[in-house]
């Protein structure tokens, strides 16, 4: 048994037995350090034609020393899983930037690998309480189900081979560094989405050592529904085939607005259901005021229903925000996994059984 | 047993003839399938893709449940077609809720299919034709795409053809799947082969039965598969012979579906009613399929050329039940809703009766129990129901004037099994739930005295004492209305009256008739009922002095239990006034700038009524008939469909009518005013500059606990305050109600009451159509201040637009009493004809009103139970005493 086999089994056994914290936002603790241009470039892209201001996933390169300390910041919170910073590091999404296939790989395995080497300081720090990490697959700024073309409906600008050659290729780097499973998340489109399934898992039929896979769709307002139109059943009928870890909803909304969503997951899921909601709706200006008390105190109640089993926290989340959720959860019974009778149960944008 | 089909139904065989496990049968679309449908695959060849995703919209508002894309064509690039056709229909959410089965005999364009299609597909198909290894390949695949698959009973040798080489073809292959690549069994559908029958060839004479069988042994021995089938090969051998082909697949689906088939792409328009088949037909069609004699395909082949010809889509109408005793064919045309030879029938059972009474009292009494009995048993539904009364009706119209003609000769009178009164209460208008029940009522034989609506208690009680009624009931749908009834209790509890009294209606509920109405009245048994279909229940154990004091005590007990579940708990806290008040929705007011409206005062509207229908929820309209379920979905519904169809068919041809003829005349008012909020109230300026105040709107405030700091609502909310410049109040008042009335009572004095609830049901969807069509014209044009939305009207039904328009009396602001406000700044009577009757309720009763409130943030909500201390601060605002802001908010007083 290698080293991650046994951490796979320790992070099963962890989710049986408690409500698993996951960390939070990455950008907002990023901006706060008001990095320069330079500080994105380092020596490697000193160089390089365009800008690289605002391309945070290159800090795993460039500045690895913030990457640690953000990790460490959660781990210390109480998280027990850290996600990669490599949430837009595909060849697809790095396209904005003019970065090559090596510098993108190269983002993921630094990425995985700090974190690894992070989440085993605190393990072996707290052997209790084991700490993993989650490479971040993040969404494309390119969509399958979508139209790019107020003018033509069938237009696209990437096609389904395109957007799987992307994500195989972030999906072999991030294991490769070393992740102990897969956190594909912010996912607006759920094609996208099957396209990275189907990454992971083609290469562990290749011999790929297997991965739990999370799956985090975003319900992006109140309409209910993803921003390609699924309902929250039917996006978990169009992706349980790939028997996920977890399954849950992250980003667009805060805890209120998330939790019907949530629920209807907890009533359909036969896996785990994880939740990471923002800190509330952002103001005027941006920024969000949700503080961590009371971000803490909406989803632990959701816990205490027996609602989840993994929750954390996405834009406008802080250290702050994930103490006080890891605190809140403290002696919490994680949901129980419904047993639910097999049926025939397909989807469009909305979900159809066949009882 | 055999029941006679009620209606026609397109798509399917006789559902009820089926046994539990079928009842959930998919009807997979073929007509998006290029090698099933000629049209489809032109308009695919000559590229009319546009054309073609109508296709798939017609094929999903028809019920569809999955459609079925194939594009197999030797002149196309079918990859590119499928990749086309596919990321099209994505861009359609109303074809795009629906899951597709992709169809090809290349692997390829299955797996192009698969690359656009973000939902769960099934694949159609894979099989071990090529031997395991590319059988499993292809499996693979598809579970790695996330798809479910139809598996062929085809293997290395050839196809499947007996049951026992079938199962064995499938058993193999599930085996494989299930334990190789651990493919999940519920996402298995296997197709068995339908094979030709009836071609002359002796062994292909037992093609149907195997496939049967097949199905029978592999739903039977291979847990939580699935089957299905291609319909339309088993009657090839007649290709050009529509009416026997259409016999033949009914007979099949008739067989196969107990037999555990669970699907078929079909051609939904190819299919009768297996009782509608004629019966000579029938047998012989059934022979064949189950290759019950030898000469079978003879025998069809003989008769088959007679059937030829005759035109698929003009189904012939059945006559054989004319032939038959007068008594049958009045129980016939009872049971279907034939109204076309009733007058004869009747004339002819008048004749061989002794007196015209016992007509009514023998056959067609007979008839009506078989109706009962069915609706009673669930097999006949509320239009169904009402359309047997219409034929009753007519049927006693014609035997009337004999009866009164022996009245006067003789003195005889008949006797009903019972009198009961009905009556909508004072100051409520809506009488479409009564009208119902009336009707039922007398579909069982019931004497039914219908006062109408806005019926005061006084009425009541004397037409209850000099009509002799054995029972009382009461309706209505407004709040104020459930007051009405405890009067009307409390009066009869002081006449000494001793009727059972019925209370039924939207707002009425078991809690309220156990809690307020049955403490006033202890002298007869006060009962809710729940909808129409209990009516008669309830009303049969009432009047027989046999079963009422059982019934009576039963109900007592029962409402005895209720009162004490209710006093038991603890009270609900409530947050006092002031605190909720600081909790209130805040916005940054100096910052907000208000949208102003294009114009101040008011403005006459005039409604389309081809317009407004496309603007209608039909949902509703199917609940009134209480047939529940969600428009579309209901037409396919497992239980109701079928009477949910011939209501939407006759529904289509009323609306047809009513559109062309102009029946009604929605019309509106609407006008925006300058206002802001003045705490709770909201203060109506007389102009801009917001010194003189023209009236005031009171609202009410959510004093329920709540967590995360959330806003305690009030509708004043969502205005600037006073002094911190104008903001504006819009109000509207629409109507579908000119006209309704008038064509009501034309059908019920025709005896026509199915029409003539139709007509109201169909007036109230207008009402809430024009509501909806202005509220988007207040958006877009009036108020401007979402001048580019563009939504559908299933968007419009879910409420996804800026800003709302509550109405007086419901959840926003439960006070009915301040729709006179809103009236009169409307000038509503005088602009659109609608007026208030004591009760607050709007006549005529197919009409809406409502605010407007335009800010973003503005939400509907409900103000839900309020403490004394707002009762009685809103008592002061409003200039009442207590006890009248007691009376008007007690739907919503704190217990």
């Amino acid at each position: 048994m290698t080293d991650r086999t046994n951490r796979i089994a320790a992070l099963k056994q962890a989710a049986k037995d408690r409500v698993l914290v996951f960390d939070g936002s990455w950008g907002v603790m990023i901006q706060r350090k008001r990095l320069a241009e330079q500080d994105f470039r380092g020596d490697r892209f000193a160089n390089h034609p365009v800008e690289m201001k605002g391309n945070n996933d290159i800090l795993c390169i460039t500045r690895p020393d913030i990457i640690e300390e953000l990790h460490n910041a959660y781990y210390a919170a109480g998280a027990d899983i850290s996600e990669t910073n490599t949430f837009s590091a595909t060849m697809i999404a790095m396209d904005d930037y003019k970065l090559d296939q090596q510098a993108v790989w190269d983002i993921n395995l630094e990425g995985a690998r700090i974190g690894r080497r992070v989440a085993d300081e605190w393990t072996a720090k707290e052997p209790h309480k084991p700490r993993f990490l989650a490479g971040s697959i993040g969404p494309l700024n390119k969509m399958l189900s979508m139209s790019s073309d107020v003018n033509d409906p069938g237009a696209r600008l990437v096609d389904f081979d395109e957007v799987y050659q992307a994500y195989r290729h972030q999906v072999a780097a991030l294991y490769e560094g070393g992740v102990d499973l897969y956190l594909i998340e912010t996912i607006t489109d759920t094609l996208n989405c099957k396209a990275a399934l189907k990454a992971i898992m083609d290469l562990e039929s290749e011999g790929q050592e297997k991965l739990p896979i999370w799956i985090s769709g975003t319900i992006t307002d109140r309409s209910g529904r993803t921003l390609s139109g699924q309902t929250a059943e039917a996006f978990w009928n169009s992706v349980k085939h790939a028997k996920p870890f977890a399954i849950g909803f992250n980003c667009a909304l805060g805890a209120d607005l998330m939790r019907p969503h949530i629920a209807e997951l907890a009533r359909v899921a036969d896996t785990l259901v994880a939740a990471h909601p923002n800190a509330g709706l952002p103001n005027e200006m941006g920024d969000y005021d949700e503080q961590p008390h009371e971000t803490a105190h909406a989803v632990a109640e959701w816990a205490e229903k027996g609602l989840v089993n993994i929750l954390g926290g996405c834009c406008g989340t802080t250290p702050e925000h994930i103490a006080c959720i890891a605190q809140s959860l403290e002696g919490v019974k994680p949901r129980q996994i419904p047993n639910r009778p097999k049926a025939l149960r397909l989807s469009g944008l909305e979900p159809f059984e066949l009882a | 047993m055999g029941c006679p089909a009620w209606s026609a139904p397109q798509n399917l065989p006789n559902k009820r003839h089926m046994t539990q496990s079928t009842a959930q049968f998919v009807n997979i679309g073929e007509r998006t399938n290029i090698t099933g449908s000629a049209a489809f695959k032109k308009l695919i060849v000559e590229g009319d893709y546009a054309k073609a995703v109508e296709v798939a919209r017609q094929q999903v508002e028809n019920g569809a449940q999955v459609i079925d894309v194939n594009m197999d064509e030797g002149l196309l690039d079918s990859k590119l077609a499928m990749r086309t056709f596919l990321r099209l229909i994505a861009a359609e959410p109303d074809i795009a809720r629906v899951p597709v089965m992709i169809d090809s005999s290349k692997w390829d364009v299955i797996e192009e299919g698969l690359k656009n299609v973000q939902g769960k597909a099934i694949v159609n198909s894979i099989s071990m034709k090529e031997g395991e290894e590319p059988f499993l390949e292809q499996a693979r695949a598809a579970l790695s795409y996330g798809a479910a698959v139809v598996v062929m009973a085809f293997d290395e040798t050839g196809q499947a053809e007996t049951a026992q080489r079938k199962f064995e073809i499938c058993q193999r292959a599930y085996n494989l799947l299930t334990q190789k690549i651990g493919f999940p069994p519920e996402d298995i559908i296997f197709d068995p082969n339908i094979f030709a029958v009836a071609t002359g060839i002796e062994e292909h004479n037992n093609y149907a039965v195997e496939f049967i069988e097949g199905v029978r042994r592999i739903k039977a021995e291979l847990p939580w598969c699935r089957t299905s089938g291609g319909l339309s090969n088993v009657s090839f051998s007649f290709r050009g012979n529509e009416p026997v082909r259409r016999a033949m697949h009914s007979v099949f689906l008739y067989h196969a579906i107990p037999a555990g088939l669970d699907m078929a792409i079909v051609n939904a328009g190819q299919l009768d009613i297996y009782d509608d088949i004629e019966p000579e037909l029938r047998e012989l069609v059934e022979d064949v399929i189950l290759n019950r004699r030898e000469d079978a395909t003879e025998r069809l082949l003989d008769i088959a050329e007679r059937y030829r010809g005759q035109k698929g889509a003009e189904k012939k109408k059945d006559l054989s039940w004319r032939e038959k005793p007068v008594n049958d064919r009045l129980a016939h045309a009872l049971v279907h809703g034939v109204t076309e030879f009733i007058v004869e029938d009747t004339e002819e059972a008048r004749q061989q009766a002794e007196r015209p009474l016992h007509v009514i009292e023998g056959p067609l009494m007979a008839g009506m129990n078989i109706v009962g009995d069915l609706f009673g048993s669930g097999k006949m539904f509320l239009p169904q129901v009402v359309k047997s009364a219409r034929v009753m009706k007519a049927a006693v119209a014609h035997l009337l004037p004999f009866m009164e003609k022996e009245k006067e000769e003789t003195g005889m009178v008949g006797k009903s099994n019972g009198k009961v009164l009905m009556a909508t209460v004072k100051g409520d208008v809506h009488d479409i739930g009564k009208n119902i029940v009336g009707v039922v009522l007398q579909c069982n034989g019931y004497e039914v005295v219908d006062l109408g609506v806005m019926v005061p208690s006084e009425t009541i009680l004397e037409t209850a004492a000099n009509e002799n009624c054995d029972i009382i009931g009461l309706s209505g749908l407004i709040t104020p209305s459930l007051d009405e009834m405890i009067n009307v209790a409390a009066e009869m509890q002081r006449k000494g009256m001793t009727q059972p009294l019925l209370i039924g209606g939207a707002t009425t509920s078991p809690a309220h008739t156990a809690v307020k109405i049955e403490p006033a009245f202890n002298q007869g048994p006060v009962v809710h009922v729940l909808d129409a279909s209990r009516a008669v229940g309830v009303v049969t154990s009432l009047i027989s002095n046999d079963t009422r004091p059982a019934y009576w005590e039963e109900t007592k007990a029962k409402y005895q239990k209720l009162r004490d579940s209710r006093s038991g708990g603890p009270a609900k806290t409530r947050v006092p006034l002031a605190d909720a008040r600081k909790l209130a929705a805040k916005d940054d007011w100096a910052a907000y700038q208000p949208p102003r409206p294009t114009f101040l005062g008011l403005k006459n509207i005039e409604f389309d009524l081809a317009d407004l229908a496309r603007y209608i929820d039909w949902t509703p309209y199917f609940a009134s008939w209480d047939l529940a379920g969600r428009y579309p979905q209901i037409l396919e519904d497992d239980v109701v469909g079928e009477a949910a169809r011939t209501l939407w068919q006759d529904t289509q041809v009323m609306l047809q009518q009513l559109i062309g003829e102009q029946w009604l005349k929605p019309k509106g008012v609407v006008g925006f005013w300058p206002a802001n909020s003045d705490v709770d109230d909201i203060a109506v300026w007389t102009d801009e500059t917001a010194s003189e105040e023209r009236a005031s709107f009171f609202t009410l405030r959510q004093q329920m606990e709540k967590s995360n700091d959330k806003p305690h609502f009030a509708l004043s909310d969502f205005l600037k305050p006073k002094g911190a410049g104008v903001d504006y109040l819009g109000g509207f008042c629409v109507t579908a109600g000119e006209g309704e009335a008038e064509r009501s009572k034309a059908f019920i004095a025709a005896g026509d009451d199915y029409s003539s609830i139709m007509v109201k049901a169909l007036a109230d969807r207008f009402a809430e159509a024009a509501a909806e069509r202005l509220h988007e014209m207040v958006r877009r044009e009036l108020w401007a201040y979402a001048p580019n939305e563009a939504l559908d009207n299933e968007a419009l039904i879910s409420e996804k637009y800026q800003g709302i328009r509550p109405a007086p009396g419901y959840p926003c602001q439960p006070d009915h009493t301040e729709k006179e406000t809103l009236f009169r700044l409307l000038e509503a009577e005088d602009r659109c004809g609608v007026a208030l009757t004591t009760s607050y309720a709007m006549t005529p009763a197919a009409s809406v009103s409502g605010l407007y409130f335009s800010h973003p943030d503005a939400v509907y909500f409900a103000v839900g139970r309020i403490a004394k201390d707002q009762v009685e601060d809103y008592a002061k605002r409003k200039g009442w005493d207590i006890n009248t802001a007691e009376k008007w908010l007690r739907p919503i007083l704190s217990e």
